[in-house]
């Protein structure tokens, strides 16, 4: 019998490029990172893509296949084949550097514009803060900390796609994380700095980010919060 | 920037305020128009109920503000994703766009008050 083979189009190029075809036969739980590879190893190693753990922690691996965003390493073929093709190109609203690999720069200085780091308000001379696991703040927190920033969501907005500017669901997510973090003490620089349209009251709760996270975490939610937060520093007149 | 995002943020909340209030406003908008229609209330029957009552006086002139405060905040809104035009322009677009509301909605409102058949 002859072997099955899937017709995979792979983006070549950067900003300007086309749609490079290739053959790849088709194996037992083959994930779309196995067919990437496969093209780099056996057919053409000039291929750039970007990938490390393989198994859904890095999130390095995301790309766009059959037109949505995802983490290629945890995503199987016959999960996604259409037609016995597969489509494959780089992250949307990033610079594409070269065939499915995208410039991150942009994402991860949002994650600093929107104050995505602790500021600490203990000494190592205090005693260690007391964080129920019960406490209602540290479950908010809890359910947006399993980020590991592979851009999946902020490709998937639209938002991002319309406004350059906007923040974006992945930088807010870890916001909101911070805002309900008791032993954070950057609060009012942070709601600031997330406030206005290219911030939390840019977000259309379209849910596109809830609908692809592959860690099924919910940035429309933590973003929401953020909205209730900003109200409550403009009327407080801490804006 | 930081006025920026105030300004924003007061702009948002107008908003949905403002939606807080047409949601009432169009409510019982719709619900006088099913009962004129159902009644088979003539023209002359709704002016009589309608022209020289402050109630319904007071009434129009929430909705209308409210859906001049409402619409145009949207249309800024829209036009800032939706188009290349700066933000300055977006604002005084936006803003006309309110006033023209605005005008017609009042233009109404008194014609109705002061309508006598």
């Amino acid at each position: 019998m002859a072997e099955e083979m899937i017709k995979v189009s792979v983006w070549r190029g950067d900003a300007e490029g086309e749609f490079v075809e290739f053959d790849v036969p088709r194996q037992e739980s083959q994930t779309v990172l196995d067919v990437v590879t496969h093209i780099q190893r056996h057919v053409d190693p000039t291929l750039s893509y970007r990938f490390a753990c393989r198994v859904g922690v890095c999130g390095s691996c995301a790309m766009t296949v059959n037109g949505k965003a995802r983490w290629t390493c945890r995503s199987h073929v016959s999960n996604v084949i259409e037609d016995g093709r597969i489509e494959i190109r780089p992250l949307e609203s990033l610079p594409v550097v070269k065939d499915l690999v995208v410039d991150m720069t942009d994402f991860f200085d949002k994650w600093a514009k929107a104050k995505g780091s602790f500021v600490p308000t203990a000494t190592r001379n205090d005693e260690m803060a007391e964080v129920s696991p019960r406490d209602k703040q540290r479950r908010l927190a809890d359910a947006g900390i399993e980020c590991i920033g592979c851009g999946v969501c902020y490709a998937t907005c639209d938002v991002v796609k319309w406004k350059p500017d906007y923040l974006g669901p992945a930088a807010m997510n870890r916001s909101w994380t911070l805002v309900n973090d008791v032993r954070d003490g950057g609060n009012e620089e942070r709601i600031r700095a997330i406030a206005g349209d290219d911030g939390c009251l840019g977000c259309h709760s379209q849910q596109g980010c809830v609908e692809r996270c592959p860690q099924k975490l919910n940035p429309t939610m933590a973003i929401a919060g953020l909205k209730r937060e900003t109200i409550r520093a403009a009327i407080k007149g801490k804006l | 920037m930081e006025n920026v995002a105030r300004s924003e943020t007061w702009l948002w909340l107008a908003q949905r305020v403002s939606a807080m209030v047409l949601a009432v406003c169009v409510i019982v908008h719709i619900a006088t128009m099913i009962y004129a229609v159902q009644q088979g209330l003539s023209t002359a029957a709704i002016s009589a109920r309608i022209s020289g009552n402050l109630m319904w006086l007071g009434f129009y002139t929430t909705f209308v503000a409210a859906v001049s405060i409402h619409a145009p905040i949207g249309v800024r809104t829209v036009l800032l994703e939706a188009t290349e035009l700066p933000q300055k322009r977006v604002g005084l677009l936006a803003m006309l766009f309110g006033l023209f509301i605005l005008v017609l909605g009042f233009r109404a409102i008194f014609g109705l008050y002061g309508m006598s058949l």
